[in-house]
């Protein structure tokens, strides 16, 4: 199973798929921000967006999605002012900029992301921005590889290991794979020749029965990581439960704002009322972020599910499964049935 | 401070005359636009082309040009590839409130670079100014006159099985460039725009060879985007070899940062030709001579098989389908 979205995109657009034995199957795997995302706290964040005198700031695909009801797009259309940023400092900017408003930085990632939204409250500590607040809904890859390989549903042989998430987190955390479920763990770049080579190292150590944790991204990836960055999370965040669509509550698999920079906690700071989450009728992005299906074996999909108006998450997201097998799809499955 | 556009220069009075006196007809001037009528005249026969586009690029100065030169530059290009002789542009120019006149004045010099490059004049222009905050700084929209030679025959439906596809060059700079500048996302790179006139290359093009089907300019969208559009338009399929498809290490490095794939990103001075099979090599020598043909290619052929689809032998070996742009071109997370 490649974790990452972005590993996923790389495979499909090269082809890489085609070009290995058949006895290599390749399953995507929950690492794509946008996707994993639970309806529950999309829907907060379409609700957040909706009060008074509240700016809402994300990444770009997060405004895409729909929620239970709505999506951000949609309540930006009806007025709410909800903008898309590329670094999380810009959200700070703009509270600096807008000082009557309320700036919410819905925070959506994983290790990759989360120290620089840790970076942004430090920054608006500093600059003493009282008007700056984070919707944190980052999670956390080790843990939910965990909950994967626990639940038992889904027999992995190897993990082609994130390569971004592993630069921060360096390659120690993965450890327990090999030693507590004897499944191969290799850290990838991004490149073709990179997933490639990875490939490679996970059969090898498959076929040699040798299941440990390698980096094949060295470029990259050094084995403690980017300690700085993994500071800098500490500093601002706590280990808590998440909420993974498509797997549910995960324990020790989300970072929490910590008390001391509790002012700067959307969830502390604002309440508000939600109906009960629903999911997309006949969506099967919950099997598909757990490897659990492949996309072409969602009926919606390329029928009613398209990138233009995408029923789910993972046809959404430019890291989202659904998306690369549309995107970079085969002639022999590009075909409308 | 600087001196900046009022209100009172989009009035009609005095210093709406004034703007286009001082700030635009001492750079474009020409005898048909010098008269100042409500149109402009000029003489013409045979067929001609005609074609009107917007300009809103943000930021509207970036590396290798600015968009008095994109406004030039796309119109141009847009008569070029019927196979055109661009001749006359008209310029309307929606200026925000507070807009800089040294900005302005350095895109009118821009335009006027631009546009003699291309040999063509501008003859009928307009501006207006709106209040602060309902325009980003300065909109261009351009139209643009052309004449077609005769015997000349270039549309999207003209690609047929057997065609060789020419691409004129490196990929994906001027998105890149752009992007390089884009407020929230400055990185520092030694990379321009590519954004010029091709009428000139096309012009040559046509002398070299009469057997060109198609032409399209791969702006908005990409490469892959505009090789759709010629696939369904033709009714073909459309292969393409990635190996050879250029593309510069800056934008390379960029794209794989970004998390973009460089058949996406806009291009402002490319062209992709299709044409046939027996005058292909000839075209692309002299696609080579010219500067902005200097990196061009035969990157693929048209085909019976998979009409209106357009599949791309990977670098690996394996083929994929090549599909359109689809939404925004939005920088991955993780």
């Amino acid at each position: 199973m490649e974790f990452c979205g972005g590993h996923t995109h790389a495979i499909l657009r090269y082809g890489i798929r085609q070009l290995v034995p058949k006895t290599v199957e390749m399953r995507s795997g929950p690492g794509c921000p946008v996707c994993v995302t639970a309806t529950a706290d999309l829907d907060k964040a379409i609700a957040l967006a909706h009060l008074p005198d509240v700016i809402i700031t994300t990444f770009g695909d997060m405004i895409r999605v729909p929620g239970s009801y709505s999506s951000l797009q949609k309540a930006k259309a009806e007025g709410a002012d909800v903008r898309i940023v590329y670094s999380t400092i810009d959200a700070v900017e703009i509270a600096q900029a807008n000082p009557k408003k309320s700036v919410i930085f819905v925070g959506i990632g994983f290790e990759t992301t989360a120290p620089t939204i840790a970076a942004s409250i430090l920054k608006a500590q500093q600059d003493k921005i009282k008007n700056f607040y984070v919707l944190s809904l980052n999670k956390l890859t080790p843990p939910v590889m965990k909950a994967l390989l626990d639940s038992g549903k889904i027999k992995l042989d190897g993990i082609v290991c994130p390569g971004h998430v592993s630069v921060i987190i360096g390659s120690h955390p993965y450890e327990f794979i090999p030693r507590d479920h004897r499944v191969a763990c290799v850290i990838s770049g991004f490149e073709p020749l990179d997933i490639l080579l990875c490939i490679d190292k996970l059969v090898e150590q498959i076929e040699k029965s040798e299941p440990k944790v390698e980096i094949a991204y060295p470029r990259g990836v050094k084995p403690e990581g980017n300690k700085k960055a993994l500071q800098l999370m500490e500093d601002v965040f706590e280990i808590g439960e998440a909420n993974w669509r498509g797997i549910g509550i995960v324990p020790q698999s989300g970072l929490t704002i910590r008390e001391k920079y509790e002012r700067f906690n959307a969830d502390k700071a604002f309440s508000v009322s939600l109906k009960p989450p629903r999911e997309p009728k006949g969506c099967r992005c919950g099997d598909i972020i757990r490897g659990a299906a492949m996309p072409l074996e969602c009926k919606l999909f390329r029928k009613v599910c398209t990138p233009e108006s995408p029923v789910g998450p993972c046809m959404v997201s430019s890291e989202g499964a659904c998306a690369a097998y549309y995107q970079y799809g085969t002639l022999e499955n590009s075909q409308v049935t | 401070m600087d001196d900046s556009i009022l209100l009172a220069h989009g009035s009609g009075g005095k210093l709406s005359h004034e703007l286009v006196e001082k700030q635009f007809l001492p750079f474009l001037a020409n005898p048909a636009l010098n008269k100042l009528d409500d149109s402009a005249i000029f003489e013409a026969s045979g067929r001609l082309a005609f074609t009107t586009d917007g300009y809103v690029v943000n930021p509207i100065f970036f590396p290798g040009g600015d968009i008095g030169k994109l406004a030039v530059c796309g119109t141009v290009n847009d008569l070029a590839m019927n196979g055109a002789k661009p001749q006359y542009l008209s310029l309307s120019a929606i200026i925000e409130e507070g807009f800089p006149l040294s900005e302005l004045a350095k895109i009118v010099k821009s335009i006027k670079k631009a546009a003699d490059e291309a040999e063509v004049n501008i003859i009928a222009g307009d501006t207006k100014v709106v209040n602060r905050g309902q325009a980003d700084k300065l909109f261009i929209t351009t139209s643009g006159v052309g004449i077609i030679p005769p015997g000349v025959d270039i549309s999207g439906a003209n690609a047929r099985a057997g065609d060789k596809v020419l691409l004129s060059g490196t990929i994906g700079d001027h998105g890149i460039a752009v992007m390089s500048q884009r407020e929230g996302l400055r990185f520092s790179m030694a990379l321009d725009s590519d954004c010029a006139p091709l009428n000139k290359l096309v012009a040559q093009m046509l002398e070299a060879s009469s057997n060109i089907h198609c032409l399209r300019d791969p702006t908005r969208g990409g490469l892959a985007t505009t090789l759709n559009e010629l696939a369904r338009q033709s009714k073909v399929g459309i292969v393409v070899d990635e190996a050879k498809i250029p593309v510069k290490e800056e934008v390379k490095a960029a794209c794989e940062l970004l998390g973009l794939d460089p058949l996406y990103v806009a291009n402002e001075g490319k062209l992709v030709a299709i044409a046939d099979p027996a005058d292909a090599d000839k075209i692309l020598t002299q696609m080579k001579k010219n500067s902005y043909g200097r990196d061009a290619a035969i990157i693929g052929e048209v085909t019976t098989e998979h009409p209106g689809k357009v599949v791309m032998k990977t670098k690996l070996g394996p083929s994929r389908i090549v599909d359109m742009l689809s939404g925004e071109l939005l920088p991955r997370i993780c």
